[in-house]
């Protein structure tokens, strides 16, 4: 292989390589350029989003910690909850099941690699068109895939969220989160230190699979006939749950100074990231490297994203201890080299040399300003006025049609298939509202949520990004959370192609206002490019995964509706809003309009009167308007409560728009009528806006909007919610 | 006070769980046992957790069986003392030879996690002597293959000798193929050993022992085993 050549196919641009050649003095072996190659790739080093992310607000109310393979933050003194979300939308495209089951591996390593345990998982998934078959096929294989390495790795799948839109069929998103808690001196951080100490190689055997996947899979647009299979990794979860058990009583013994995942270019990431954190190089032998495949060039050794493995820096003279911890659980454990003061990485074939660089060099990869361009479909997808629309004739069928909307309607088929409960934390499981885990040891909960609407992000990027934190901050509130950080998922088309990156900028800008504003820190996060096919990108989608606190875990809150006889109470203002609705979409065919407007301040208000009301006791139920605005609310309400309601709703433009309006900072409570004056008052002293509009009972759901009415009976809103997804799968 | 062990095997995941319920929540003294030990004096009652065993390689339980703790078979609840085998562990148990019949794929082909009810029919054991005949708990399921069989003579020595110790129910206690989550032959959720002192059942009583987590009754399963062993 000529190098001239080779970085092409790699991926290195015509500078990028001349670079190489500067920083070496000299032309790179091909060991050298494969590790360049998947360093500076987006997917590793972030070279085209590295300036926007810096702009991202770090403090908040809850002290963060932003560093290494995840961030997170002190819910007690001592005590850190660390999380991240990344994604896997290639492979899964590629090989659902193996692509979901990976990623699902990948993001629980990046937990357990800080000395966390993993405590939980969620994942947001996107897909095409439920009524295609490929979109089940992908479905059914995602699924598939996190079902079996996440309930065989004992970590519970808890939360989520599943949309079907034509935009992501060719190109699915799969982003995972994962959960952990750790004692802040148990924390480790992925450096390598102390010149003579060893490098251990622990975990699984390095094989060919994944070599490239994130230079060449991850960074790149789907083609036509591609055949990408080979770059696939393959996950085997019972070696992964050995390796969290081994690594964690390992960490215990004091002996291991820095520890890494080897996700995304395994050896030459962790190695080269590792020792540029610490300024210190690494001579290695991969021949030491155990192997599951035969006569593997270095540089398949050093690219290969093999699963389970991780490199620990482990003090000189100890490395036996560590390595009979490893041994116990039946897994390799091996030093392959010693850290050296010089700052080179060096790597060899026995004697041989087969790559000496400098590990700083690897480990900053060039920054890149791209231009961006406002898209050209924006103007005329904002000239429109729903007003023009003609109101539907039959209210409750409308009402149906959105329970029934695989986007609404209950993901019970998919969180079914998880464990959701192993670890005996979960408080409020999937399906009731927001989930609550507690944190045993302390009084203290955590809610989980992620969020993101991407049609929203389409209309408008910088304020689809703005609601999708606001709406995540709602969730958790909703459960008696306080939001306390987030991460972000930043799915995004071609870079490279203007109007795509001024998503991307718009997008990360709202990210900051709205962090901003309700004082939360970004601990991590993940950029996905490239997510595009001939036919163009996905919507962009900028996952929100947030964490929020409950101060109390007795005291949160479902959404199911409780008691017969408990008061409806709306919070918030019904706005004539129907841009981007789910309604427009659903009933009308239609992608247009603003999304809704957001008052930060007034959310923040909200949300602490939510966590003060539930800490308090007061309510009984609390669910956010979201898709399908009020009246879907209302009915999610009943049907997971198993009981009806009736309310008359405060008017806001025409019945459509009352009914299924997607205007913001609105929750609707169900508390004892004893409740209800002390809510009022909380609220007024909050600034705000509280009515009753109607009280939980019967076996009907009756809305009064106007003129309008809904009156359907409980049994038919159970049917069309539930029954939505596992009818199209059959 | 009696002592609890806790197995854990590689791939064991609800080894923890068992511990917390057992030490924290009942309060009994609780250690691990590494897959490994075969000296288990001293404990009272032996827990098989949930989990993957092995990644479930072969078969659920397969590989486990041979575990030194397991006593080459036999070993593990020949004693006397009480064994407890939970999802894989009851699935460990049936590989083992330690309760009679098999485990297959869920009807649905699908891994099912959720609450489900199960009737008592045997109060007389060790395992649910707090619990009332025909008396409905709540407590989830959580497995891929939890489809017991037996052949039709195994399956009526169990009914005859009483071993069958929970059946899925509908909440009123009717037994219903509606009730049953993966296609159980008779809606068997759990059986014991002739002698009374081995239960497998596929429910998870750890997960609800608290009602913080939804259910109480799982609790009444680890009452069952301090009362009769506090006997």
């Amino acid at each position: 292989m000529p190098p001239g050549s080779l970085h092409c196919e790699l991926g290195l641009t015509d500078q990028e390589y001349e670079r190489i050649c500067t920083t070496l003095g000299r032309e790179p072996t091909p060991t050298e350029l494969a590790m360049f190659s998947v360093e500076w790739s987006e997917h590793c080093g972030y070279p085209r989003s590295r300036s926007y992310l810096r702009r991202l607000p770090r403090t908040g109310k809850y002290a963060a910690t932003v560093e290494g393979d995840a961030g997170g933050i002190e819910i007690e003194p001592g005590l850190l909850v660390l999380f991240k979300v990344e994604s896997h939308n290639h492979p899964s495209q590629v090989e659902p099941k193996e692509g979901a089951a990976t990623g699902v591996g990948g993001i629980i390593r990046d937990i357990f690699t800080m000395g966390a345990r993993p405590i939980a998982c969620l994942n947001s998934l996107r897909f095409g068109d439920l009524d295609e078959p490929l979109a089940r096929h992908l479905l059914n294989g995602v699924v598939d895939g996190i079902q079996h390495y996440g309930n065989c790795v004992g970590v519970p799948t808890v939360a989520g969220e599943v949309y079907f839109h034509p935009c992501y069929r060719g190109n699915c998103l799969v982003n995972v989160m994962c959960v952990g808690t750790v004692k802040r001196e148990r924390m480790v951080r992925a450096v390598a230190a102390g010149v003579g100490n060893a490098v251990m190689l622990v975990g699984s055997a390095t094989g060919r699979d994944g070599i490239g996947g994130c230079s060449v899979l991850a960074s790149h647009e789907f083609g036509e006939n591609d055949e990408k299979r080979p770059t696939v990794q393959i996950g085997d979860p019972f070696t992964e749950k050995c390796l969290i058990e081994a690594t964690l009583e390992a960490l215990r013994t004091g002996a291991v100074v820095g520890l890494k995942d080897m996700g995304a270019a395994g050896i030459t990431c962790t190695t080269a990231e590792m020792s540029a954190a610490g300024e210190v190089g690494m001579d290695l032998d991969l021949l030491l490297v155990p192997r599951r495949e035969e006569g593997m060039a270095s540089w398949e050794v050093v690219m290969s994203e093999s699963q389970e493995r991780m490199l620990a820096c482990v003090e000189a003279g100890r490395e036996e201890e560590v390595a009979a911890i490893f041994h116990k659980w039946g897994l390799h454990a091996v030093v392959i080299g010693r850290v050296t003061a010089d700052g080179v990485l060096r790597m060899r074939e026995g004697e041989r040399t087969v790559a000496a660089c400098p590990a700083q060099e690897l480990a900053s990869p060039p920054l890149y300003e791209l231009p961006t361009q406002e898209p050209a479909y924006l103007k005329e997808a904002w000239d429109f006025d729903p007003a023009t629309l003609a109101e539907p004739g039959d209210y409750g069928h409308v009402l149906l049609e959105l329970l029934g909307s695989p986007n609404i309607a209950s993901k019970e088929w998919v969180y079914q298939q998880y464990d959701h409960m192993v670890q005996v934390n979960t408080v409020v499981p999937p399906g009731l509202g927001c989930t609550v885990l507690r944190i045993k040891g302390t009084q203290k909960g955590i809610a989980v949520t992620t969020d993101c609407n991407s049609r929203y992000c389409y209309l408008d990027p910088y304020q689809g990004a703005r609601l999708a934190v606001a709406e995540a901050a709602r969730n958790v509130a909703c459960a008696g959370a306080e939001p306390a950080a987030i991460t972000d998922g930043l799915n995004f088309g071609n870079p490279d192609k203007p109007d795509r990156f001024w998503q991307f900028a718009r997008t990360v800008e709202g990210l900051v206002d709205a962090c901003t504003a309700l004082r939360l820190p970004v601990v991590s996060g993940n950029v996905s490019f490239y997510n595009e096919t001939p036919t163009g990108a996905i919507y962009p989608t900028p996952v929100v995964g947030m964490v929020g606190v409950l101060p109390d875990v007795d005291r949160h809150a479902s959404a199911a509706f409780g008691q017969a006889g408990d008061r409806l109470v709306l919070l918030g203002t019904n706005t004539d809003e129907l841009g981007g609705s789910e309604y427009l979409a659903v009933i009308h065919g239609l992608e247009k309009g603003r999304p809704p407007a957001l008052d930060l301040e007034a959310e923040g208000r909200l949300h602490a009167l939510l966590v003060a009301a539930i800490g308090q006791g007061l309510v009984s139920s609390a669910q956010d308007c979201a898709e399908g605005g009020l009246a879907v609310a209302i009915a999610e309400c009943a049907v997971l409560g198993g009981i009806g309601a009736q309310a008359e709703l405060p008017r806001a433009g025409g019945p459509a728009a009352t009914l299924f309006g997607e205007g913001q900072g609105r929750v609707v409570l169900s508390l004892p009528e004893a409740a209800v004056a002390s809510l009022l008052r909380l609220a007024g002293e909050q600034g705000v806006p509280a009515a009753v509009i109607g009280q939980v009972g019967g076996d009907h759901l009756r809305l009064q909007a106007g003129p309008a009415r809904v009156d359907v009976p409980l049994p038919q809103l159970v049917a069309a919610y539930r029954g939505a997804i596992p009818c199209r799968m059959q | 006070m009696p002592n609890f062990g806790v197995v854990v095997f590689p791939g064991s995941n609800c080894d923890h769980d068992c511990y917390h319920v057992a030490k924290h929540v009942v309060g009994e003294p609780t250690r691990f046992v590494w897959h490994e030990e075969t000296d288990l004096a001293g404990l009272d009652c032996i827990v098989l957790p949930g989990g993957f065993t092995y990644g479930d390689y072969l078969r659920t339980g397969a590989l486990a069986r041979f575990s030194p703790v397991m006593g080459g078979g036999g070993g593990c609840g020949g004693a006397g003392g009480l064994v407890i085998g939970i999802c894989n562990g009851f699935q460990i148990l049936l590989e083992a030879g330690l309760l009679p019949g098999a485990m297959l794929r869920n009807v649905g082909q699908r891994f099912v996690c959720r609450y489900v009810h199960l009737r008592t029919e045997q109060p007389d054991t060790p395992f649910t002597r707090t619990l009332a005949r025909g008396q409905v708990v709540r407590i989830p399921v959580a497995h891929g293959e939890g489809n017991y069989y037996a052949d039709a003579d195994t399956l009526a020595e169990l009914e005859r000798e009483g071993q069958v110790v929970f059946r899925y129910c509908e909440p009123d206690g009717r037994i219903t193929p509606r009730a049953n989550p993966n296609g159980s032959l008779g809606n068997i959720a759990g059986i014991c050993n002739r002698e009374r002192n081995v239960l497998g059942m596929m429910p998870h009583p750890e997960r609800c022992s608290e009602p913080l987590l939804g259910s109480g009754d799982g609790r009444l399963v680890f009452d069952s085993i301090v009362g009769a062993l506090r006997q």
